[in-house]
């Protein structure tokens, strides 16, 4: 069942075309992963599929509904976690997951908030003030934040930004038992080698355009390459 | 370039922004208009006082009189009888004149008889602004010369005989006065005593709206402000919850701080309002009205500071909007001081009823001015200025919470800019053909 259809996405920010045309479909509890250097057009494009910018042109399914027309019923089956994202300062680590928690459903606000503190693995620092924390606190945080709500649709924008290697392969591991579990995730990364772990299919973007698209595996075979970092480097190089 | 130099540069092109520029270049022409019309109503003031004479005395010392007013005023009105003091009134009215000034036929017998002359002025006050004041200033200047000269005349004729009476030589005539003002009249005080009775009010009053707007002002801009720098808005926008939500909580949040404060406000004025019952010169302005009394004014003047606060912070909303973080926050509250001022100062030097056309406009439309103008108009029982006020700044708070949703609709929030595109309407005009 296809979870997500981006059917010839463009995105202009006046003269500057940041999507320029992308197409491609998500099956549900897939990971998808889309890759590219920076000023690529992941970001924006994942905006746009979290309903935080307008598109220009195209269009886009998520789970049947339409996203220009129905963004309100995108953003009750959506999670987003930006790159860059940031929690109320003044706020303790529950307490902001208690303020998420209380925009779904007041019946499993104590069942998410639960959840998030179980992704989030802070121990007791869970309870101290969000401005006290480490980056990479604030990003585990975040990402329990992002997967407590069980999304049907999980867009991760580099999910393990800022992470030491220990925490990034804790994360990578979550994400990929939410998926497991019927979540489809989007994601990006610069990271290639991540990709290749975590993914199961990619689309390679360059210049706002998807130059490449499929499974890892199969994408390596096709290029003769040995990872995913080398096939980004022979397909923009064509 | 030298290392003091790089960085010299570097500052100078990192703060002098067109955000930075243009609030301080509109503000100062608008200052620049409003010191401009200003001054028109100054020389406007400074010329001749327009006054009226009735003159019962026709006798020595009230043809001195009469002679030093027609050397220094306009007297627009003349007349001999008492009887034409209403005429003379209205008249005067009509022509912009400051007073009225009868001499009684009794005035140079009572004074060759070491007695007081009596001098009634019937002030025709306009406005209770200072700049209000300065044409029956002039008269009152005219008036003190008057007793003046006839004090030299009585010097020079009682020099030889030594029967002088320093007091009453020195203060001759006597001054009995009653002021109109705005339709109400005000036995025994003159404008001057007026004006300074009211000015403690004028001043008090919009400096603690104005800082009540800039404080809730600042909340609303700081807390948009707080959400890009801290990237906090990105996920507020992608969770389910209505923008419109946003918007209106934000506001009303900051608006109960703002209503805190303005109940901090009101029991602060009204105790201000019960201090000036009695006045130090033992004037009770309650007895002529000059106080607000009935919890009805209270309350228009509470209704009035409230919608203009949630005007105020939508505005503070949309400007947040433009915000990039803190230290942008801080340039964008110039603006709203700016407007919260303008009024301020207008309200302080002259009165609504008596600006030019012009300014009445402008002042009328900046939501600021109507709870800074409210209380005075109050105590002269404007309550159509009021309402219309505080109808028209309802409406403008719907109007600018409805574009600050809109724009949270648009890719503004999140990128800056918006592009209100002609071409992507047609764009898509043509594709759905």
């Amino acid at each position: 069942m296809i979870a997500v259809e981006v059917k010839n996405l463009v995105k202009h920010y006046g003269k500057v075309q940041a999507v320029r045309g992308i197409s491609f479909s998500i099956d549900k509890g897939e990971i998808f992963g889309l890759i590219g250097p920076n000023g690529a057009g992941k970001t924006t494009a994942l905006r746009i599929i979290s309903t935080l910018l307008t598109l220009t042109d195209g269009s886009i399914n998520v789970m049947g509904f339409n996203l220009e027309k129905k963004p309100e019923e995108v953003r009750k089956i959506m999670s987003y976690l930006p790159e860059d994202a940031g929690a109320y300062k003044n706020l303790t680590g529950e307490g902001y997951l208690e303020f998420i928690a209380n925009f779904f459903n007041p019946k499993t606000v104590r069942n998410m908030v639960a959840k998030g503190v179980q992704i989030a693995d802070l121990g007791e620092r869970i309870n101290d003030k969000v401005d006290t924390y480490s980056k990479g606190m604030k990003r585990r945080l975040l990402v329990g934040r992002a997967l407590m709500t069980d999304p049907r649709l999980a867009i991760l924008d580099e999910p393990t930004s800022g992470l030491d290697v220990n925490n990034a392969q804790e994360v990578r591991n979550i994400i990929k038992s939410t998926a497991k579990k019927g979540t489809t995730v989007l994601l990006s990364s610069h990271n290639m080698l991540e990709v290749e772990y975590m993914c199961d299919r990619i689309a390679l973007i360059d210049e706002g355009l998807i130059v490449e698209k499929g499974r890892p595996i199969d994408l390596m075979k096709k290029y003769n390459a040995k990872n995913i970092e080398e096939v980004f480097m022979k397909v923009v190089k064509k | 370039m030298s290392a003091l130099g790089n960085i010299i540069k570097k500052e100078i092109k990192e703060l002098l922004t067109p955000a930075t520029i243009l609030p301080i270049v509109i503000l100062a022409l608008i200052y620049g208009t409003m010191g401009s019309s200003i001054a028109g109503i100054q020389e406007q003031s400074q010329e001749p006082p327009i006054i009226g004479v009735i003159d019962e005395d026709d006798s020595t010392f009230s043809t001195n009189v009469v002679n030093i007013l027609n050397e220094s005023a306009k007297v627009m009105f003349n007349s001999s009888s008492v009887f034409d003091k209403q005429k003379g009134l209205e008249e005067l009215k009509q022509k912009n004149g400051v007073a009225l000034i009868v001499i009684p036929s009794n005035f140079t017998e009572n004074i060759l008889n070491k007695q007081s002359g009596q001098i009634e002025i019937y002030w025709i006050m306009k406005g209770a602004g200072v700049l209000d004041t300065i044409s029956s200033n002039l008269v009152d200047f005219l008036i003190t010369d008057i007793n003046t000269n006839i004090s030299l005349e009585l010097i020079q004729e009682n020099s030889s005989t030594n029967a002088t009476n320093a007091t009453f030589i020195l203060s001759p005539t006597k001054r009995v006065e009653t002021t109109y003002l705005k339709d109400r009249e005000i036995p025994g005080l003159s404008p001057t005593v007026i004006m300074s009775m009211l000015s403690s009010q004028s001043i008090m009053t919009p400096i603690i709206m104005m800082m009540i707007i800039i404080m809730s002002g600042g909340i609303v801009i700081t807390s948009m402000a707080l959400e890009k720098e801290n990237k906090t808005l990105e996920t507020l926008l992608t969770l389910p919850v209505k923008r419109t939500s946003i918007v209106t909580g934000k506001i009303v949040a900051a608006a109960t701080i703002g209503l805190i404060l303005a109940v901090i406000y009101m029991i602060g004025m009204n105790n201000y309002f019960q201090g000036f019952g009695v006045s130090q010169s033992g004037i009770n302005l309650a007895d002529y009205g000059l106080v607000l009394s009935s919890p009805q004014e209270f309350l228009l003047v509470g209704i009035s500071l409230f919608v203009t606060l949630i005007a105020g912070l939508a505005l503070c909303m949309l400007l947040g909007t433009f915000a990039k973080n803190f230290k942008s926050a801080q340039t964008l509250t110039f603006p709203i001081v700016a407007l919260a001022m303008i009024p301020m100062f207008i309200t302080m030097f002259a009165d609504y009823d008596t600006l030019p056309m012009g300014l009445k406009i402008f002042t009328f439309a900046i939501p600021f001015s109507h709870p800074m103008m409210a209380t005075r108009a109050l105590l002269f029982g404007d309550y159509l200025m009021v309402i219309a006020g505080i109808i028209y700044v309802s409406i403008f708070a719907i109007i600018i919470i409805a574009v600050v949703v809109w724009v949270f609709k648009t890719d503004r929030i999140i990128t800056g800019t918006t592009k209100f595109s002609l071409n992507k309407i047609f764009k898509k005009k043509k594709l759905s053909k």
